[in-house]
């Protein structure tokens, strides 16, 4: 199965768990758009926390995206994701960004863990940018709701996770084969 | 109402790194991230001392036992003898300028991976045992003793720096800290603990004069595949000649050009071009490689394998050395070859027999690198180009490190370019020329176990290139350096799909009309030219 079919796959799971609470859950989405900045830039920083102080500080001071693509990746790819678990945006839309962090996550961290991690932490950014909200009960049910997008599109990160994951044992396998190409093509053609 | 869960109890993965200082944290080897150690045999074939079985990863190297003694010695020999290096240990700042401009740190975000910590790896070590204060202070002066976990960290970061000296580029002091990590590997060496992946080309170069330890007639055979596929395609049948006595020019390149795709391509470039010109040049199936992963092991190394080149320009009697798209082949050339065996006198100041130009920048060296030679040609006009051939193509360009950095050539291959070829865009302006971010793979790296840090390094690279892709639809990223039409392919594969990988020549080679040849109805890949086609389909 190719990373578009998992997009696919996860966009029509998506929606069909929109449908069934779009009514109900019209305030908090409200509540969360309307604090985009605050939780994005909330998610941004738990992200960069998760990289030694040395390097946080740096990927937060430059702005330039090519010399710091890390932030780059990270900004777009979270936006990516909020607009769709959060503004409702189709996922396909979101998938360049989406492959882009998950490319860069599934090369710098060493277990899956690790590198799928910064998704979750999406729940944690709202429900601290929420928190008064969340103690007045009223939303509870919404966030629930909302919450399960986002493990949707966790699950979907997995996925393209172990795509990039067999991406990169491929290029390994394939390594001395390209490289001795020619030679390959010499021998065959004697035999 | 039920309790709500907190946050940190549905998400309990300790996300925080260990807040310890950078000398208190042990190199963590990371599956991906590290090459294989050195096969025995390999340091046995050149000489190098301490071969045995060894793996990075276990806990027991089989070190001397003495391996501190001989560490040591290395260094204050080396102190001794490189004046710059002392000078890079005792000056730096830290004003911290260099700290952002390593593509491995922006690629991996790991703060050893700051030029100036890599340094200070080693620094430490430095301060510890031949400055007064080091001696005095200890800790405090910020030194620290040659320990298994200090040489297992060098060992680990010496070989996630490709020595492309970007960093000394934006260092008010111009350290460089490729020439840090060029002495840090030094001292590795003295401990037999090179890669595999290095040290494999270093002895089979030092006894075939290439890379892959081919006999002769394999290097002969292999040219002569080419030029049947440069018969099928343009109905020319080329011949080349080798070792021929006499001859005007020697022409050398690196062994990726003859074996591996998409180098082949760009080989096949060079030959139409020379046939095309009626050049007088000879190769050498003894001298069958320009690159010298030597640089990467030690001076001494390097020195032994290059001379092999000037060595054959003698025997044959050539006039001049044409050197084919290579880049740390260059940085050998340019910047260690004097040093190492003085004027080559027994070579003329390379003229251009077709232009009459008078290389006269090199006229220590007598090589010309072909991007100018073939600038020379163009902006002379001297070729017959067809641009439209390359049309299908969206490009832009890699400045490898080595020629940009170590040479300054930056105007040739996009003069070549552009009259090759009709849609050319360049990346970001912080992302070429000077500041040129690496493949990610040079210095001996582009091994296939440490593929992860490749593509971790190689980032900034891919990120620049992804921009181009997506605002003009790249879709052929071109370039100088064997090393890089090995390395950018995975790279590319991995970042920006869709895009491929060439060197200069084989553009040259698709626009180039040659005298007599038939309709051209497939590019140099044997791959169908898209109009013609398009043409045939109607
Ligand atoms: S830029 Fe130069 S002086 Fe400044 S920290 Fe880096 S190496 Fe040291
Ligand atoms: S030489 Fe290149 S790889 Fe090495 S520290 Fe400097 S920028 Fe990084």
């Amino acid at each position: 199965m190719g990373a578009k079919d998992l997009v696919r796959d996860a966009s029509l799971r998506l929606i069909k768990g929109r449908g069934n609470s779009r009514e109900r859950r019209m305030g908090l989405k409200d509540l969360i758009i309307a604090k985009k900045t605050a939780i994005l830039k909330r998610w941004f920083d738990m992200i960069l926390g998760t990289y030694p102080e040395e390097t946080s500080n740096h990927l937060r001071k430059q702005a330039d995206p090519f010399a710091n693509p890390i932030s780059h990746t990270i900004s777009k790819g979270i936006e990516g994701i909020f607009s769709t678990v959060i503004e409702g945006t189709d996922i396909e839309s979101a998938f360049p960004f989406l492959d882009n962090i998950i490319k860069l996550r599934a090369v710098q961290d060493s277990t899956p863990s690790g590198a799928i991690a910064f998704i979750l932490l999406l729940k944690k950014a709202i429900r601290e940018e929420l928190k008064d909200k969340i103690h007045e009960g009223v939303i509870y049910h919404e966030l629930l709701a909302l919450e399960s997008n986002i493990d949707e599109i966790t699950l979907l990160c997995f996925d393209l996770y172990m795509k990039c994951r067999e991406k990169v044992y491929e290029l390994k396998a394939n390594e001395v084969k390209n490289m001795t190409f020619r030679l390959l093509q010499r021998a065959n053609h004697n035999l | 109402m039920a309790k709500l869960p907190t946050p940190d109890e549905l998400s309990k993965i300790n996300y925080k790194p260990p807040e310890k200082r950078w000398v208190n944290t042990p190199a963590e080897f990371k599956d991906g991230f590290w090459c294989f150690g050195t096969r025995p045999k390999y340091l046995q074939a050149v000489d190098m001392p301490n071969p045995r079985e060894w793996k990075p990863i276990e806990d027991d190297w089989k070190l001397p036992e003495n391996w501190k003694e001989i560490f040591l010695e290395g260094f204050a020999e080396r102190l001794k003898k490189y004046r710059s290096f002392r000078l890079f240990m005792d000056i730096c700042v830290r004003c911290g300028a260099c700290a952002d401009k390593c593509h491995f740190f922006l690629g991996t975000g790991d703060p050893k991976n700051m030029p100036v910590l890599r340094a200070e790896l080693l620094r430490s070590v430095y301060r510890n045992y031949f400055t007064t204060s080091g001696k005095l202070l200890g800790k405090l002066a910020g030194a620290r003793e040659i320990t298994f976990d200090v040489l297992r960290e060098l060992w680990y970061y010496a070989f996630q720096c490709t020595e492309c000296r970007r960093c000394s580029v934006f260092c008010p002091y111009g350290i460089d800290t490729a020439e840090i990590t060029i002495i840090c590997r030094e001292l590795l060496n003295l401990l037999g603990l090179n890669t595999d992946w290095t040290m494999g080309p270093v002895a089979n170069c030092y006894r075939t004069g290439n890379h892959l330890g081919l006999e002769p007639h394999t290097i002969k055979s292999i040219i002569e595949s080419m030029v049947e596929d440069i018969e099928t395609i343009t109905g020319i049948k080329i011949e080349p000649t080798f070792n021929r006595k006499g001859a005007e020019i020697l022409f050398i390149t690196p062994s990726g050009d003859l074996f591996g795709d998409p180098g082949t391509y760009t080989c096949m470039g060079y030959m139409m071009l020379f046939h095309e010109l009626g050049l007088n040049y000879t190769w050498s199936t003894l001298a069958a490689e320009g690159g010298n992963f030597g640089l990467f092991t030690s001076n001494e190394m390097a020195k032994k394998l290059a001379y092999k080149i000037y060595a054959e320009a003698k025997r044959l009697k050539v006039k001049w050395i044409l050197g084919g798209e290579c880049g740390h082949m260059w940085r050998v050339w340019n910047q260690y070859l004097e040093t190492w065996h003085g004027p080559t006198d027994f070579l003329e100041t390379p003229v251009s027999p077709i232009t009459g130009t008078k290389f006269d920048y090199t006229s220590s060296l007598k090589a010309v690198h072909i991007a100018e030679f073939t600038a020379d040609l163009i902006k002379h006009g001297k070729l017959n180009l067809n641009p439209s051939r390359n049309d299908y193509l969206k490009v832009t360009f890699h400045d490898s490190c080595n020629t940009a950095r170590g040479m300054g050539i930056f105007e040739e291959p996009r003069h070549i370019i552009r009259n090759v070829c009709n849609h050319f865009y360049e990346m970001p302006e912080n992302t070429i020329r000077e500041q040129t971010f690496c493949c990610g793979s040079g210095s001996g790296l582009n091994a296939g176990e440490n593929m992860e840090l490749r593509m971790r390094g190689g980032f900034p690279r891919a990120n620049a290139v992804k921009h181009v892709h997506k605002h003009y639809g790249i879709n052929m990223l071109a370039n100088i350096c064997a090393i890089d039409r090995a390395a950018l392919k995975p790279l590319m594969d991995y970042w920006v799909p869709g895009v491929e990988v060439c060197g200069v020549h084989e553009l040259v080679g698709n626009a180039l009309v040659m005298k007599g040849e038939k309709e051209r109805t497939t590019t140099l890949r044997s791959e169908p030219l898209p109009e013609k086609e398009a043409k045939e389909n109607v």
